[in-house]
């Protein structure tokens, strides 16, 4: 059950090989060895995860399965799910049993998958590394010596250790990406508005996307048919035709133009990981692409744009933990201004209340034109960039992330040096385009990930061309040798 | 010293849908605390706001009732700051871009028209309410009222003085009853009004520093407030005193205004578009099926009741003087009732028991059809109107036929001109000494005859027939 | 750009977390860091761009005025640390 891709676990059920119940109990039992090591989840709960196992053994038994029913999927603490403790990765809500789903899990239990537990992650999924989370660090797999990647860094963990067949993560900045190539799984990033942010905790409204965490673009196509679809619930949800990313997932990819941007291919780009991205390259130009060279000017002023909108309207989103209705509350306080102040000082970790205070400075008097507006006209430069390139090229290829899986600790007291990790990255979440890490290659054997960005809605697209490079390399295949 | 006093007002209007602004939760009032708070309302991880169409709706028709322009683009902004009754922590409403533009309402004090210019109008949620004396030194938080949606509707600094105010706040509030986008109902909070008062002295560009009295749900207390006030301010003034900006509680008890602690103390409140939300447009389509649908206003409506149903101004103001009058006068002319009758009759005796009773039009237990079944038997000649009025006291508050009650009372008019002729000349031999009378030129008697006609009919005969006849044979 | 004690306080004040002066020292050191990415925006020339807030270029939808939604005390007052009457509770609001 081990290597199974979502596809093999699907037919092994059918055929009756083993049920939902024996391969839940497998992964728990996988977790039961291996969790503590790596510390990729936040709640394990077996009377939960069997009881679902057992509703879809019968839902198997009714003729009525499902590609995913039966199969269970690693949720990232970011989606509430009714009855199970959602913490976001923060004591603010160390003690919140979420009162209802999140759209994103209601759409995995409609299909009968199992919800084999949550996921450990940045705090707020602020974070490119899994350090900032209040249930302590994530390991990687590949070197529990090493950081995962971030903000979904348990569900990359999960994955990557084989301790979960796949996982929900989510990717404001690069959190799915970056996660992906630090851990060797591919992760797919939608277009903004394709799947439904209801019940799923808000950092910063306008460039959060939920995806699927898989070891091939074949099962991120299937784990995109069950979490994509427009939802009456939330504002920002495309209404569009429902697609199926299986069906064209093995179409040629001949003819097809690849862009290349000079400017993922600067000083910052390590020459190693820059080897492996243009043997990525040759790959496609071996399985019948063009290459061409295309320009993305303002991507250097991504960085700086994200740090002013992500964190105001985080800081807007976090006004809510406030200790009234939910979550955390301090203990002592003798007026309501002490119970706010002591409450957001206990409850939240330091990189969310630095957050928090640049967004608040962002948007406070005097300064909203300066930089909130200023920021926001720059992101339509930013997304202006994508469009001229996508007159030459079908999809554009580059670096996920700039750096291979480092050791814990090692840029966490430098924000900045933190906030690079998403040079590659933010840039598509400000354009709202879909982005996709898969692995292609190993640099002193820690897993080296390659991005496709596409236009909007290319999804089945992207899906198709990452598998196409996967039908022909073994990177995904590859696992890291304690957790085979 | 002679000092003008200057005036604003900011009106939160409660709008009448079945449900919040951005979620699916109930707008009614009066339940258990937090009965109506969902999962919106108590802003739990996660939520996220959709927008009540019919909400847009009342916007719309606010709109076009002050002859406002509705922009055809608007957009929802968080307006951040802390109070345990704003779950979210923000309030969503409106900044830069409001739904409704500049418009105006026309306000009339004695024979004086004034038009108060209306600078915007826009759509946000309401808060929640804190709730004292649960426990010492403790506040209770009921969100039922979180999230219900709200018009505020902003006025150019025009009322000069607290009669304009309270004349302006009542035609509004008259207004959104009228267009049925709010009940009104100041006690339960549908309607406050935020009264911005300062002074200069007269002939003075500059205007004065403003203090904002808020949340003034009576117009009682609007004029005490401001009439306090602006006597406060004049005072400070020519006490050499600076006024503050500030915001102020007006205390009914006390009959003064004070200084609010804390809340508003210059909060930044760090506007920006909401990211949940997208832009509201709103169709040209959309605002023509609206106008459409709209009854005519007021003013519209009085016009037509003078020019075409030859109603006295005073009567056609009394007819449109809220919604509920007019609906009944609309619904006794759909049963062919004349305008004037009908006008008539609701504005003296309908209105007169009503107010023994101290009952509302709209509760009242005549009904428009049981009245229009009454009025049309005086307009068939049935019966005369004294005879009706005898009627109308049997059928207030009974549930008869209108023809059962003229039968049982024995009140068919005697329309029968020879049964009429027959009592005439009978009152006529009886009563040789009044037709001397009148011969020899004293017309009094002539309407004492008559009197003796209809005594003699037991009020039965048609006055006006019997006048006619009368006249007829004295001429002979 | 430098932040000042009072300007972080200010901030503190505004966002409700309370800082301590150690605190507000390695703060401002991190956030003059930060501003100083930000203001690499300041060398564009960005007169006569729209600002783009949100990705693709749909407009608000509406949602039909229907009550929906139940009354769920039994599991919203759980959640809550402290209630009474169906209230929430906290230390007193002084208006």
């Amino acid at each position: 059950m081990l290597n199974l891709s979502l596809k093999e676990l699907s037919e092994c059920l059918k055929e009756k090989k083993f049920s939902s119940v024996e391969l839940t109990h497998f992964f728990l039992n996988r977790l039961d060895l291996h969790n503590e090591s790596i510390n990729a989840f936040i709640t394990i709960d077996k009377d939960k995860s069997l009881a679902m196992a057992k509703r879809s053994d019968e839902m198997i038994k009714e003729g009525n399965q499902n590609y995913l029913t039966g199969i269970p999927i690693a949720q990232k603490d970011i989606f509430c799910a009714e009855g199970w403790k959602t913490s976001c990765g923060s004591k603010m809500l160390d003690n919140f049993i979420a009162p209802y789903d999140s759209t994103v899990i209601n759409k995995f239990n409609a299909v009968g998958a199992v919800n084999l537990g949550k996921t450990n992650m940045d705090e707020f999924a602020m974070g490119s590394s899994n350090e900032t989370s209040f249930y302590g660090n994530v390991k990687n797999p590949w070197d529990i010596k090493t950081v995962p990647g971030g903000s979904s860094g348990g569900s990359a963990a999960a994955v990557a250790g084989r301790l979960a067949p796949a996982a929900t993560a989510t990717d404001t900045g690069g959190s799915i990406r970056q996660p992906a190539s630090l851990c060797g799984l591919t992760g797919l990033k939608p277009t903004y508005g394709l799947v439904s942010r209801y019940g799923m905790i808000a950092f910063a409204s306008s460039l959060d996307q939920a995806g699927p965490m898989c070891h091939t673009a074949e099962d991120c196509a299937a784990m995109m048919n069950v979490m994509s679809g427009h939802d009456p619930k939330d504002s920002t949800s495309i209404l569009r035709e429902k697609e199926n990313y299986l069906t064209s997932i093995n179409d040629p990819i001949k003819g097809l133009k690849i862009g290349i941007p000079k400017e993922f291919f600067s000083d910052g780009l390590e020459p190693e990981i820059e080897k492996i991205i243009e043997q990525g390259i040759n790959e496609y130009k071996k399985l019948g692409a063009e290459i061409v060279e295309i320009s993305l000017p303002n991507n250097h002023l991504s960085i700086p744009v994200y740090y002013v909108i992500a964190p105001a309207e985080a800081s807007s989103n976090l006004s809510r933990y406030d200790g009234v209705r939910y979550g955390y509350r301090t203990k002592e306080y003798d007026d309501l201004m002490e119970m706010y102040c002591k409450t957001r000082e206990e409850g939240f970790g330091d990189e969310v209340k630095r957050r928090i205070m640049i967004g608040t400075y962002v948007l406070s008097a005097g300064y909203y034109d300066a930089y909130y507006l200023k920021a926001q006209k720059i992101r339509r430069l930013i997304s202006e960039d994508f469009k001229k390139a996508f007159e030459n090229c079908d999809v554009i290829l580059g670096p996920s992330a700039p750096s291979v899986a480092f050791p814990i600790g090692d840029k966490k007291e430098d924000p900045l040096k933190m906030y690079m990790q998403d040079v590659y990255t933010i840039s598509t979440n400000l354009a709202g385009l879909p982005g996709l890490s898969m692995p292609a290659g190993l640099m002193n054997k820690l897993p080296v990930g390659i991005q496709l960005i596409g236009n909007y809605f290319s999804e089945a697209k992207l899906l198709n061309i990452a598998n196409i490079f996967q039908m022909n390399t073994g990177w995904h295949n590859l696992s890291p040798e304690e957790f085979k | 010293m002679e000092w003008e006093v200057v005036i604003g007002i900011e009106t939160h209007t409660q709008l009448k849908t079945e449900s919040k602004i951005f979620s699916g939760a109930s707008t009614n009032f009066g339940s258990e605390p937090n009965a109506h708070a969902c999962l919106i309302s108590l802003a739990y991880p996660g939520v996220l706001p959709v927008l009540n169409e019919e909400a847009v709706n009342c916007a719309i028709r606010f709109g076009l009732a002050v002859d406002a322009k509705i922009a055809e683009h608007s957009i929802f902004a968080r307006k951040n700051y802390f109070y345990p009754d704003l779950p979210k922590g923000y309030q969503i409403s409106q900044f830069e871009l409001p739904v409704v533009g500049e418009g105006s309402l026309s306000i009339s004090l004695g024979d004086e028209n004034k038009r108060i210019r209306i600078l915007r109008a826009h759509l946000e949620e309401d808060a929640g309410k804190s709730v004292h004396g649960i426990e010492e030194g403790k506040s209770g938080i009921d969100l039922n009222r979180a999230g219900t949606p709200l018009l505020e509707i902003v006025t150019e600094p025009d009322m000069s003085s607290a009669e304009e105010a309270v004349a302006y706040a009542k035609k509004l509030h008259e207004l959104v009853q009228w267009i049925g986008i709010c009940d009104g109902n100041m006690q339960e909070g549908n309607f406050r009004c935020d009264v911005n008062v300062s002074v200069k002295k007269k002939g003075d560009k500059k205007l004065g520093t403003r203090r904002e009295i808020k949340n003034l749900n009576s117009f009682k207390f609007i004029k005490q407030a401001v009439d306090y006030e602006v006597n406060w301010q004049i005072e400070k003034l020519e006490d050499g005193g600076k006024i503050k900006q500030s915001t102020i509680l007006f205390d009914p008890d006390s009959g003064e205004t004070r200084e609010m602690r804390s809340k508003e103390e210059a909060n930044d409140y760090r506007y920006f578009p909401d990211p949940d939300l997208l832009p509201l447009v709103i169709s040209q389509e959309k605002i023509n099926t609206i106008k459409s649908e709209m009854y005519e206003l007021p003013s519209q409506m009085k016009l037509k009741l003078v020019k075409e149903f030859g109603l006295s101004n005073y009567d056609a103001d009394g007819i449109t003087s809220n919604i509920d009058v007019a609906n009944f006068f609309r619904e006794l002319l759909s049963f062919k009732v004349s305008a004037k009758l009908a006008s008539n009759w609701i504005l003296t005796n309908l209105f007169s028991r009503l107010n023994e009773s101290n009952i509302d039009i709209k509760n009242s237990p005549l009904r428009a059809n049981k009245l229009a079944e009454l009025i049309l038997r005086i307009e068939d000649k049935t019966i005369s109107n004294n005879a009706a009025k005898k009627v109308f006291d049997e059928i207030w508050d009974q549930d008869e036929k209108v023809d059962d009650v003229i039968e049982k009372l024995g009140l068919k008019q005697i329309s029968n001109l020879n049964e009429v002729e027959d009592i005439l000349n009978q009152v006529l031999q009886d009563n040789e000494a009044m037709v001397e009378e009148y011969k020899s030129g004293k017309d009094k008697a002539f309407n004492a005859l008559i009197g003796q006609v209809m005594k003699a009919s037991k009020g039965k005969a048609n006055p006006g027939q019997v006048s006619q006849l009368l006249k007829d044979k004295l001429t002979d | 750009m430098k932040f000042d004690n009072d300007e972080i306080k200010k901030i503190a004040h505004l966002a409700r977390i309370n800082i301590n002066e150690k605190e507000a020292i390695k703060v401002s050191e991190k956030l003059e860091g930060i501003l100083g990415l930000i203001d690499q925006m300041t060398q564009v020339n960005t007169d006569c761009i729209e600002p783009m807030a949100h990705a693709l270029d749909i407009t608000q939808p509406f949602r039909e005025d229907k009550v929906t939604e139940g009354d769920i005390r039994e599991k919203s007052l759980k959640l809550s640390k402290e209630t009474d009457q169906s209230l929430f509770i906290v230390p007193r609001v002084i208006e």
